[in-house]
């Protein structure tokens, strides 16, 4: 059964297209990540399934419901954990989960159980009663977790759950995020910049980028389609070319030649290395250094947007202007 | 795992719980409550005790005409011979004024901070949103009015002939309303915004003249015609009269009605309107 499923979802604010006629279902209980540059319109994604915000174009169902016509249905079985801190400066925690717990219209008794018991899974138990101003940012953050699950939603959304944090508080985000998964399981949303989380955290992942859905699959299938390992390998000889040498091996699919050094994708890299490296020992050529990396998300973000993720990091300052500009328009 | 069905379907859930988060914080911090009544205290305690009106005919070495009463004359213009009187009834009006003008800036706090969107994706239904800022603008109101109308009291305020237990409740009937009618403009007009600076240029361009436009300082029969049409429309002369009629002057009782029909009409009619466009424009 799809739990959401989108068909040419599309907004616009202005003349400025977000999300451009996006089409993808998400399996129930999987944990589906939107990985996308800043500004590549996975929160506006996310604002639409969860209803805040109403499609310019096409539709989606979420749970079933419909996110033009069964809207309240929709809020009922979906939690949602925003990108910024929500929870009220001037309240404890306890006070937050169970105002949400109220929005819910969760009765009283239920929703006081709920609220400790979610604290206890984020490890807030003994905070409970401080005001959140005394939190720090991965207090927050779990807080907003448990808040997000206080109707124990079918599917919850999770915008940047990790913007902000820092590596360790990242790292404990993830664990929290796959222990709530496990306990109630729930399909999980995820949108993220951070390309090492949705390898981690998703079973299948959607690249977005200028609004539009480039490349949707498994991390490892999305590594896959790169089509194998990259090997390195520098050889003693500085005037010889073995790069027609290397392209005999049936498994060797491209050969990039920077003087002494050697840039070969193959496939099954750790069969074939070896190989590669015992021909060239038998031709006589001495290999004095040698590398296998298994290609990462990063390469596969590089294949389909054409820049690095690193690359967007450094304009920053321009995607903050922008994203600011974005907020102008959707307001 | 999901059990909506267990859940209220009360259309009003939600309602005291967003109301109870904004009043929270006003109750936590006592400091908050006494900074916001300290402001009409000092109008009323400086402004009302200094314009001493009646003493421009019992002051003067002046003789007066025989047979000219000074009280008379305040009683027809004032309706009360005691000028602090007159206007600390017309500060229980300024206060409600204030509390419900800034009634729109959370709107547009939680609309800077994520909280509304997050909200908005709960079954809470969108007009509870609206009113449950009304809601906690009319009760933080109310209870100011209340301190302001004790410190009037202790301060000398003379109640009139008709006065009784009842006419205080009367009081908040109409305080009640005007402030209802009052924050629900304010709602609407913060609904879109999401700078407060902008909250602010419209509280500081209506503030003034909502309040000087109107007879809770000066009687309106005395103004230019020009004015008089402009109180003859502002909800803060009709509340301040209903207030008037019941705590200072031999009550009107038709006067009253015409002032609690029209109070009530304010209040339904731009309540309505904000219902109406929290279901259009919240949701974006």
């Amino acid at each position: 059964m799809h739990v959401i499923e989108t068909n040419n979802l599309t907004r616009r604010f202005g003349t400025l297209v977000a999300v451009d006629h996006v089409s993808f279902s998400v399996e129930d209980g999987e944990i589906f990540g939107f990985l996308g540059p800043n500004g590549a319109g996975k929160t506006t994604t996310i604002h639409m399934l969860t209803t805040v915000l109403k499609p310019t174009e096409g539709n989606a169902t979420v749970c079933g419901y419909d996110i033009r016509k069964q809207a309240s249905d929709v809020r009922n079985c979906i939690g949602v954990v925003p990108q910024e801190y929500t929870a009220d400066e001037d309240l404890t925690g306890l006070e937050n989960i169970l105002l949400c717990a109220d929005l819910y219209g969760i009765p009283k008794k239920v929703s006081k159980e709920r609220a400790n018991e979610l604290l206890e899974l984020v490890e807030l138990s003994k905070f409970k009663d401080k005001r959140i101003e005394t939190y720090s940012g991965g207090m927050r953050r779990r807080l907003e977790l448990a808040c997000g699950l206080i109707n124990r939603p079918k599917v919850s959304f999770l915008d940047e759950p990790t913007l902000g944090l820092d590596v360790q508080t990242r790292m404990a985000t993830w664990s929290y995020i796959k222990r709530l998964k496990e306990e109630f399981g729930m399909t999980l949303f995820m949108t993220t910049h951070y390309l090492e989380e949705a390898d981690n955290l998703c079973d299948r992942i959607a690249i977005i980028d200028k609004g539009k859905i480039i490349a949707l699959d498994t991390p490892n299938a999305l590594k896959e389609s790169l089509g194998g390992d990259i090997m390195t390998l520098t050889i003693e000889q500085k005037d010889a070319d073995i790069t027609s040498l290397i392209e005999t091996s049936s498994k060797v699919k491209e050969v990039k030649k920077q003087d002494n050094t050697y840039r070969v994708k193959v496939e099954n890299g750790e069969e074939t290395a070896p190989q590669i490296l015992s021909m060239l020992m038998e031709k006589g050529y001495k290999v004095t250094k040698l590398s296998l990396t298994k290609p990462t998300l990063d390469e596969v973000y590089l294949e389909y947007t054409g820049k690095t993720i690193r690359e967007e990091e450094e304009t920053s300052a321009d995607m903050f202007s922008k994203r600011i500009a974005l907020r102008r328009a959707r307001r | 795992m999901t059990t909506p069905n267990q859940n209220s379907k009360n259309p009003l859930h939600g309602l005291w719980a967003l109301t109870n988060r904004e009043l929270k914080k006003w109750y936590k911090e006592p400091i908050l409550l006494f900074m916001s009544i300290i402001q009409p205290v000092i109008w009323m305690g400086l402004f009302g005790k200094a314009m001493n009106i009646g003493s421009i005919f019992t002051g003067t070495s002046f003789p007066l005409p025989p047979g000219f009463d000074p009280g008379l004359i305040m009683k027809q213009t004032f309706g009360t011979s005691d000028y602090f009187s007159f206007m600390s009834v017309g500060i229980l009006s300024f206060v409600v004024l204030f509390t419900a003008m800034f009634s729109g800036m959370s709107i547009v706090w939680d609309r800077r901070l994520g909280f509304l969107d997050k909200v908005l994706s709960t079954p809470v239904a969108r007009g509870s949103i609206i009113f449950s800022k009304v809601f906690s603008a009319v009760v933080r109101s109310l209870i100011q009015a209340g301190i302001v109308l004790l410190v009037a009291f202790l301060l000398g305020l003379q109640f009139g002939p008709d006065f009784n237990v009842l006419s205080i409740f009367g009081v908040f009937a109409a305080l009640f309303l005007v402030c209802f009618g009052l924050s629900s403009i304010f709602i609407l007009i913060a609904l879109r915004s999401t700078r407060w600076e902008t909250q602010m240029a419209v509280v500081n361009l209506l503030n003034l003249p909502l309040l000087f436009g109107s007879n809770a300082l000066f009687p309106t029969k005395l103004m230019p015609d020009w004015l008089q049409v402009f109180a003859k429309v502002n909800p803060i002369t009709y509340v301040t009269d209903a207030n008037r009629q019941l705590l200072l002057f031999q009550t009107n009782m038709s006067q009253l009605m015409f002032d609690y029909t029209f109070l009530a009409g304010f209040a339904l009619i731009f309540s309505t309107i904000g219902l109406f466009l929290s279901w259009r424009y919240l949701s974006r």
